[in-house]
């Protein structure tokens, strides 16, 4: 008889341990999920890919040739296969350009990606 | 030879492995290093892993540290969601950066140096992007291409100058990769070829002379170091900046 009956206190006490072991793990996950969300901040990580000044400007650099020579490139390509020369490397430069300023200003974050935002 | 800067990036064919058609394939100094890399990688990271004591050795922390580094960067990057893609921006930090850390040793060859190495890169991930955009969102991932709160009469434009902005990007993710690793390397073997100079030229108050470049060569090496990690960083935050366009396209 008293064994039973230590036996249900026992059981009694158990979900109280339980719990009070489930709250305190609720707060460890909270604890660690807050300690976890300053890096999941896209604004931080852009500035930190521009680590060193060398690297920023090289990045503005290639990121502005590469849209002109794309637009060229594509410009030069319609010339040929359509045969209106000069018109298709004329505008498609400019496009390029205008494309080459768009991919300097991204990496600099003066126009916010409206990808990236969120 | 020794004062050609340029010598240090001649691809040299070791043996012949195939044929297709009439074109001969070559294993060359460039593949063999990439191999090198690739053996060093694995090496490191199974050895490092071996282990797995609580109390980590160096090594084992070494490793724990890479996969913590660009874990924290993707996660950062391409969100949570992007962690799906942490196998492939992981193998791509560690090939470039092992790489670019081996074309350091002298007598080395830098594989990154080469511009057909990092274009291949680079498409490789411009063509994840675009694949898997299109696989996840269809047609919706064109959306990318059509910037919020535009004007319809400018619209055309902007999604042209959009789209063309898109298509540059493996060409400004791969040259500069490749122009870093070249004009670094340049650099290096010129400042060497002046000690070799002055010392010819000048005798033994050349060869003295010769420690002003000497100098330089020490101070180029570790700024040459940095380089190696932040164009390998450089080019892993951006792949995952590209992912995250994936993912999340325009919204």
């Amino acid at each position: 008889m008293a064994d039973t009956r230590g036996d249900k206190d026992d059981r009694k006490e158990l979900p109280d341990d339980e719990a009070a072991l489930s709250a305190r793990l609720q707060r460890l996950g909270e604890r660690i999920a807050t300690a976890n969300r300053p890096s999941e901040n896209v604004t931080g990580s852009r500035q930190a890919a521009d680590a060193s000044a060398f690297a920023k400007g090289f990045r503005m650099s290639t990121e502005l040739v590469a849209g002109v020579l794309v637009g060229a490139l594509i410009g030069w390509l319609l010339d040929r296969w359509l045969g209106i020369s000069p018109w298709g490397l004329i505008v498609f430069l400019l496009l390029g350009f205008a494309a080459g300023v768009l991919n300097v200003m991204r990496a600099a974050g003066v126009v916010r990606n409206n990808n990236l935002t969120d | 030879m020794a004062a050609d800067p340029i010598h240090q990036f001649r691809i040299i064919d070791l043996f012949p492995v195939a044929h297709i058609g009439h074109t001969e394939i070559v294993f060359t100094n460039s593949a063999a290093f990439m191999l090198a890399a690739v053996v060093v990688i694995t090496a490191f990271l199974i050895i490092g892993t071996a282990k797995r004591s609580l109390v980590p050795s160096r090594l084992q922390s070494a490793a724990e540290l890479s996969y913590e580094f660009v874990a924290t960067t993707v996660r950062s990057t391409a969100g949570s969601e992007g962690m799906r893609f942490f196998p492939f921006v992981f193998t791509l930090f560690m090939f470039i950066l092992t790489v670019n850390m081996i074309g350091l040793i002298p007598y080395t060859f830098t594989v990154t140096s080469h511009i057909i190495v990092t274009a291949a890169l680079a498409i490789t991930v411009f063509l994840t992007v675009l694949l898997y955009g299109l696989y996840r969102h269809g047609f919706h991932f064109f959306n990318l291409f059509v910037p919020k709160g535009v004007p319809i009469y400018i619209l055309p434009l902007i999604v042209f100058i959009e789209v063309l902005s898109f298509v540059s990007r493996p060409i400004s993710h791969s040259v500069r990769l490749f122009a870093n690793m070249l004009a670094g390397h340049i650099t290096l073997q010129v400042f060497a070829g002046f000690i070799i100079l002055m010392g010819s030229a000048m005798g033994a108050i050349g060869w003295a002379g010769g420690i002003l470049p000497f100098g330089m060569i020490v101070i180029l090496m570790a700024l040459e170091t940095l380089v190696a990690f932040l164009q390998a960083y450089v080019f892993a935050i951006l792949t995952c900046i590209y992912l995250n366009d994936a993912i999340h396209p325009g919204h």
